[in-house]
């Protein structure tokens, strides 16, 4: 499966399990997306070597996905994406950091700790954006942002790219598909046709704005765009998600649970 | 480039959202201002064909490997830099929600590390000075190596900042800072050639749509005015201002004297003496002036036929090359 097809499926996938019907489907976009904006801000906030108390902030991503019925397989496949820059800047970790930890009269190297803790918080973020995307559709997500007052202009930008991301991506799926039949055993667009490819893709996008453009105007587009589905109102059910899971979040960041491991096992800081 | 947010701690993350919150606004405002309803929609399927077109290869001739397209600079080089911006912080938010690339949370410091140099270094400071006065091949090439690697290494280097910033890596700064520059400088200089092949592309195809080039087309003078007040330009320097030139030594002539104590080297051997004699037979106008006399026109004429002669020169390699292309249509 090539680039183009692979982040079709993506797209549609995301699409289909944001459709679906589960507690955390029916809650109101805007209670998601602060309870995950918070989850991934505390997480930030942890130390590099309190790798216990952040493995305890699992305890979210996991409730949200048992929920929600969503499968931490094909979400776990995303890290690919992101593993390259943080093995990059944890890797050296290790090498640098010459403190050590005792644990349970084990040794261990204090980078291992915070190679491990970042790792740790890459993959915890992850899974709550997800949750939040597969959870909410765009339209909806939109809806959330306006409530935040983020500014129309930037909301509609951002849904119209959006749209119009599939469309787009057949196209060049099409065009790529064109060249690799005319260029066999031919890996990648040769420099030669780098602008002539990728131009042509330019121009009819280009083109198809301009009739984007006249068929809004046809259907009485003045500069105000109407986005947002069917969203259910803020209910007492939005509340008490909010104010339980904020509060219970919270309380995972709190709770001094590096010192509890270290004295379960006995283990100090050296 | 696109930063995780493992990356990042959540002040240096707010710090980077607020600074991008102000560019946001500044850009909306200038948008707003210019009141073209037909560039939201294009906004729109421009930022959904940067990202199509970042999913196409490009193969790196000589390497194997593929580069991709650089959104930004190419955004502004055809919407302009707040247009671009606003369109870049589509692109990247879509990125970071649907494919992960990047975090919600350290999604202010990508878009200042993308979009803002790449938008306001790359599309203000360095696209539209160059294409001031209308494009050109050679400027469509310098603008988009200069803009693309310059961006990627301020770039990169913001996210070595940022992430030491964060306290997350025991990796020294000189260290982080060289790897991440060197190998951004391979990355900017491939995706450099690719918006310039994309952007001569679309220069051949629809100048108009470049920005910068519509001044071409309502430029204040001809092609043949421009060639008539440079060849007058070239007529009173050559002529006029060389009875002024000054009679000290030059650069190299200065450094001689103080070496040798002499600005004419003595030469000997065959082949010296043989370039001696060939070049006394065939400098009709030595040490720029007639021959046998220290008349002010032996100056002048001497300026003024050189100065034809390099125009004589320069047009008849041009033919011999073929470097001028009639058009056909």
């Amino acid at each position: 499966m090539n680039k183009i097809t692979r982040a079709l499926t993506e797209i549609n996938e995301l699409n289909t399990l944001a459709q679906h019907q589960s507690p955390l489907h029916r809650l109101h976009p805007l209670a998601k997306l602060l309870i995950t904006i918070s989850y991934i801000a505390l997480l930030m906030s942890f130390g590099k070597y309190e790798l216990v108390a952040l493995a305890c902030m699992g305890l979210y991503p996991w409730w949200g996905f048992h929920v929600s019925g969503l499968s931490w397989k094909k979400c776990v496949w995303r890290l690919r994406v992101l593993l390259p820059l943080i093995c990059l800047v944890g890797l050296a970790n290790p090498f640098f950091d010459k403190h050590v930890f005792t644990i349970g009269g084990w040794q261990l190297k204090a980078g291992y700790i915070s190679f491990f803790t970042l790792m740790l918080k890459g993959l915890w973020a992850l899974l709550a954006s997800y949750l939040l995307i597969a959870t909410t559709t765009i339209e909806q997500l939109c809806f959330a942002l306006r409530l935040l007052h983020v500014p129309k202009l930037l909301v509609t930008q951002f849904l119209l790219t959006y749209r119009y991301l599939t469309l787009l991506l057949k196209q060049a799926d099409t065009m790529s598909q064109a060249y690799a039949l005319r260029a066999p055993k031919q890996k990648g667009v040769h420099f030669k046709v780098w602008g002539s490819l990728a131009g042509q893709l330019l121009l009819r996008s280009i083109d198809r704005a301009n009739n984007l453009y006249a068929s809004m105007l046809l259907r009485g587009y003045q500069g105000e765009y109407y986005y947002g589905g069917p969203v259910t109102p803020w209910s007492k059910r939005d509340w008490q998600y909010l104010l339980s899971l904020g509060l219970a979040l919270l309380c995972l960041r709190l709770l001094p649970w590096s010192t509890a491991f270290s004295k379960l096992l006995g283990g100090k800081f050296l | 480039m696109h930063m995780a947010d493992a990356l990042v701690s959540p002040s240096v993350a707010m710090t980077m959202y607020a600074a991008s919150a102000v560019v946001a606004a500044y850009s909306i405002k200038k948008v707003r201002e210019e009141n073209n309803p037909r560039k939201i929609p294009l906004m729109g399927i421009m930022g959904a064909f940067v990202f199509a077109a970042q999913m196409l290869n490009f193969t790196i001739p000589g390497t194997g490997s593929s580069g991709h397209l650089c959104g930004s600079m190419l955004l502004a080089a055809l919407l302009g830099p707040q247009a671009a911006f606003l369109t870049m912080i589509g692109i990247l938010a879509i990125q970071c929600l649907l494919f992960a690339d990047g975090g919600l949370l350290a999604l202010g410091c990508n878009i200042w590390n993308m979009a803002f140099y790449g938008c306001f270094i790359g599309g203000l400071l360095i696209w539209q000075p160059i294409m001031q006065n209308g494009a050109s091949k050679f400027k469509i090439i310098l603008a988009s190596m200069l803009g693309s690697i310059l961006t990627l290494q301020l770039g990169s280097f913001s996210v070595v900042l940022e992430t030491t910033a964060s306290g997350i890596t025991e990796l020294p700064f000189s260290a982080f800072a060289i790897t991440m520059q060197g190998i951004h400088l391979a990355i900017g200089a491939v995706e450099g050639a690719i918006i310039a092949s994309v952007l001569l592309f679309i220069y051949q195809a629809r100048p108009e749509l470049l920005l910068g080039n519509e001044k071409a087309n309502t430029a204040r003078f001809s092609f043949a005015q421009t060639m008539a007040v440079l060849t007058g330009a070239t007529a009173i320097a050559a002529g006029g201002l060389s009875l002024a030139a000054s009679e000290n030594p030059d650069g190299l002539e200065w450094s001689l004297e103080k070496i040798a104590g002499t600005s004419e080297l003595e030469s000997s051997g065959l082949w010296h003496g043989a370039a001696a004699k060939l070049q006394e037979l065939t400098a009709l106008l030595p040490d720029y002036s007639f021959q046998g006399s220290d008349s002010a026109w032996g100056t002048v004429f001497s300026g003024l036929a050189g100065s034809a002669l390099v125009i004589l020169l320069c047009l008849a390699c041009c033919y011999l090359f073929k470097l001028f292309k009639h058009n056909e249509a």
